[in-house]
């Protein structure tokens, strides 16, 4: 009996330190499995855009050496003829991109939400282009673009002869021969989208403004539209963030040509970093793009938050 | 009503309807054209791609040019076809998608139910993750490959598209996870059953939408990935995409169209088949990473 009793505190403080170990464990368990993840967001993320910035601030060529020498690069770049031409075409087919597949996603989706027959259908056959790469796509317009032997020769041969269809050789259109290509492969995703939130929208308030005697366009106008507005916002940040990124499109379409009149940023990095020894510049044409992806992403991200409290 | 509604159709509203259906085919006619295309030049020869049109119908089923893009075709050093390049993208694409699914989960698991200090943070520093131009962060990645023994591997390519895709599947599971219920979570808990229990025995069996979703998603993704396959791939480890860039931009001989369509579907054969069966998946996916992403 005597014995027993110094053993009763005695277990219970020993049953207290394991539990109390073993809840420490389970404590630290959820830290421990975002470890990993953690660790490779920190590094190869935001740490390797801390290792490009400081890259593209020093003379590197074939291999990185750590001469700083300030913004030349960037000088550099800004004086280059190729990035300045690059720019242009980011601009130009950025907004034809996507301008071209807003419009033609939302009259696809309003047109569809019509009580279509086959609408399953009509929206499978729309949307597939979106699961074929890039690649993929850019090498079937080659050949339906082709200035000879594509869609040119056939509008002639159905009796407009006078057509001219040769803009994947022509400098100033090339450009436009990228716009179709994109817009064919991502604009079925923008109407999948328009159409997810013309499902969503309130039928109480269409059915409310149908007595008071609204008419289907003016509500298109006035109640539905304006209700898909966050949609409209997501597809325009996506659809940004695909034209800033767009370069398998220009390497399976174009390849940058006729000469580098159809390049994008995307290309000249690649092409500046990797195949022609100029790290430092390819460095800087980098972070530029990353610098235009978060002027688009920082405001919506800010509005999104914004949202989110007041609601 | 709608018996009544459908009588009382006036002639300009069924002409309108018609309009509608006639614009919705015209559309879908311009949606397949190119695939059409693509498949009937793969069917023809050299001298009938020459003389006919586009939508021209081949005189003969001919399947050499499928034959030369399989395994024949000059892609750049090799001229043994697209199939080997096909390997190297199953290589590639099965681990990565296997490996980042399965850390989406548990983070998104970790994320939705088991916060943290920090951890909404996290979540945040990752979904800004899921924008960034991958551009900036091509040199230091093909240095780090490179000091590892990794340039030009199979498994640096799985490397870094688990590293670039963990981001998304993340975010997938979280908003999924979020949205099932706490008591479920908090009931077992008091039960006494831990993390990896409650993960494997409640949470896992509920997630088989979000883990299709998410497969999908990353097997698009990967399979068309073309800036990472090649910057990091070696000659002998190309995906399919990069195998496919070369064999049409071969230059020597003449231009075999025939042969570049039958590649390009070979290419496009995997995610096209995952979209054609799965397609309900693959829309809620891209619709779940866009909308709320």
């Amino acid at each position: 009996m005597q014995n027993q009793t110094p053993v009763l505190p005695n277990g219970k403080a020993q049953r207290i330190r394991s539990v109390s170990f073993k809840d420490r464990f389970a404590s630290w368990l959820p830290k421990l499995v975002m470890t990993p993840t953690l660790l490779m967001v920190m590094v190869c993320m935001y740490g390797y855009i801390i290792w490009t910035a400081l890259l593209s601030l020093t003379s590197s060529r074939m291999l990185p050496v750590w001469k700083f020498i300030g913004t030349g690069q960037y000088g550099k770049l800004f004086a280059n003829d190729r990035w300045m031409v690059s720019l242009e075409n980011l601009v130009v087919f950025g907004a034809l991109f996507i301008l071209t597949c807003l419009a033609l996603g939302i009259v696809l989706a309003i047109f569809l939400d019509q009580k279509i027959r086959a609408e399953g259908a009509l929206r499978t056959i729309y949307l597939y282009p979106m699961a074929i790469s890039f690649i993929v796509t850019g090498t079937a317009w080659k050949w339906l673009l082709n200035p000879s032997l594509g869609l040119e020769k056939m509008f002639h041969s159905w009796g407009f002869e006078n057509v001219q269809f040769d803009w994947l050789v022509d400098p100033d259109r090339v450009v436009f021969c990228l716009v179709i290509a994109a817009v064919w492969q991502s604009s079925g995703f923008v109407m999948a989208m328009f159409l997810a939130g013309l499902r969503g929208v309130d039928q109480d308030m269409i059915k409310a403004a149908q007595l008071d005697g609204a008419s289907m366009p003016l509500i298109y106008r006035r109640v539905i539209l304006p209700s898909l507005k966050p949609v409209f916002f997501s597809a325009f940040v996506i659809l940004a963030h695909i034209a800033i990124k767009s370069f398998d499109l220009v390497a399976a379409l174009t390849g940058g040509g006729p000469g580098y009149s159809s390049d994008l940023p995307a290309n000249f990095m690649y092409t500046h970093a990797f195949t022609r020894a100029q790290m430092g510049l390819g460095a800087a044409s980098a972070m530029v793009m990353l610098g235009g992806v978060l002027a688009i992403l920082v405001p919506y991200l800010y509005s999104e938050l914004r949202g989110k409290k007041n609601a | 009503m709608p018996r009544a509604m459908k009588n009382s159709a006036s002639l300009p509203q069924r002409v309108l309807r018609y309009g509608l259906y006639a614009i919705l085919l015209v559309m879908a006619f311009i949606y397949l054209m190119p695939l059409w295309v693509m498949l009937l030049t793969s069917l023809k020869d050299v001298e009938e791609i020459r003389t006919g049109t586009l939508l021209s119908l081949p005189n003969s089923l001919n399947f050499d040019a499928w034959g030369k893009a399989w395994g024949s075709a000059c892609t750049g050093g090799t001229c043994e076809g697209i199939s080997p390049y096909l390997m190297n993208s199953f290589m590639i694409v099965i681990p990565a998608v296997a490996i980042s699914t399965i850390l989406g989960a548990l983070n998104g698991y970790v994320i939705a139910m088991w916060r943290f200090r920090g951890s909404e943070l996290f979540f945040g520093l990752l979904l800004i993750g899921c924008f960034i131009p991958f551009q900036v962060v091509l040199l230091p990645m093909a240095r780090t490959l490179s000091f590892f023994g990794l340039a030009n591997t199979t498994a640096g390519l799985v490397m870094v598209h688990v590293v670039y895709g963990v981001a998304f599947t993340t975010l997938f599971f979280r908003n999924f996870y979020i949205a099932l219920p706490k008591e479920l979570i908090s009931a077992a808990r008091l039960d006494g059953a831990g993390f990896f229990r409650i993960f494997w025995r409640i949470v896992l069996p509920l997630s088989t939408p979000i883990i299709v979703v998410t497969v999908i998603w990353q097997f698009t993704q990967i399979w068309n990935d073309f800036l990472f396959g090649v910057v990091f791939s070696g000659y002998d480890t190309q995906p399919v995409t990069v195998a496919l860039n070369n064999l049409v931009n071969t230059s020597f001989g003449g231009k075999q169209y025939n042969v570049d369509m039958a590649a390009a579907l070979i290419a496009a054969a995997p995610t096209l088949l995952v979209y054609v069966f799965a397609g309900k998946y693959f829309v809620r996916g891209l619709t779940a990473g866009a909308v709320k992403g």
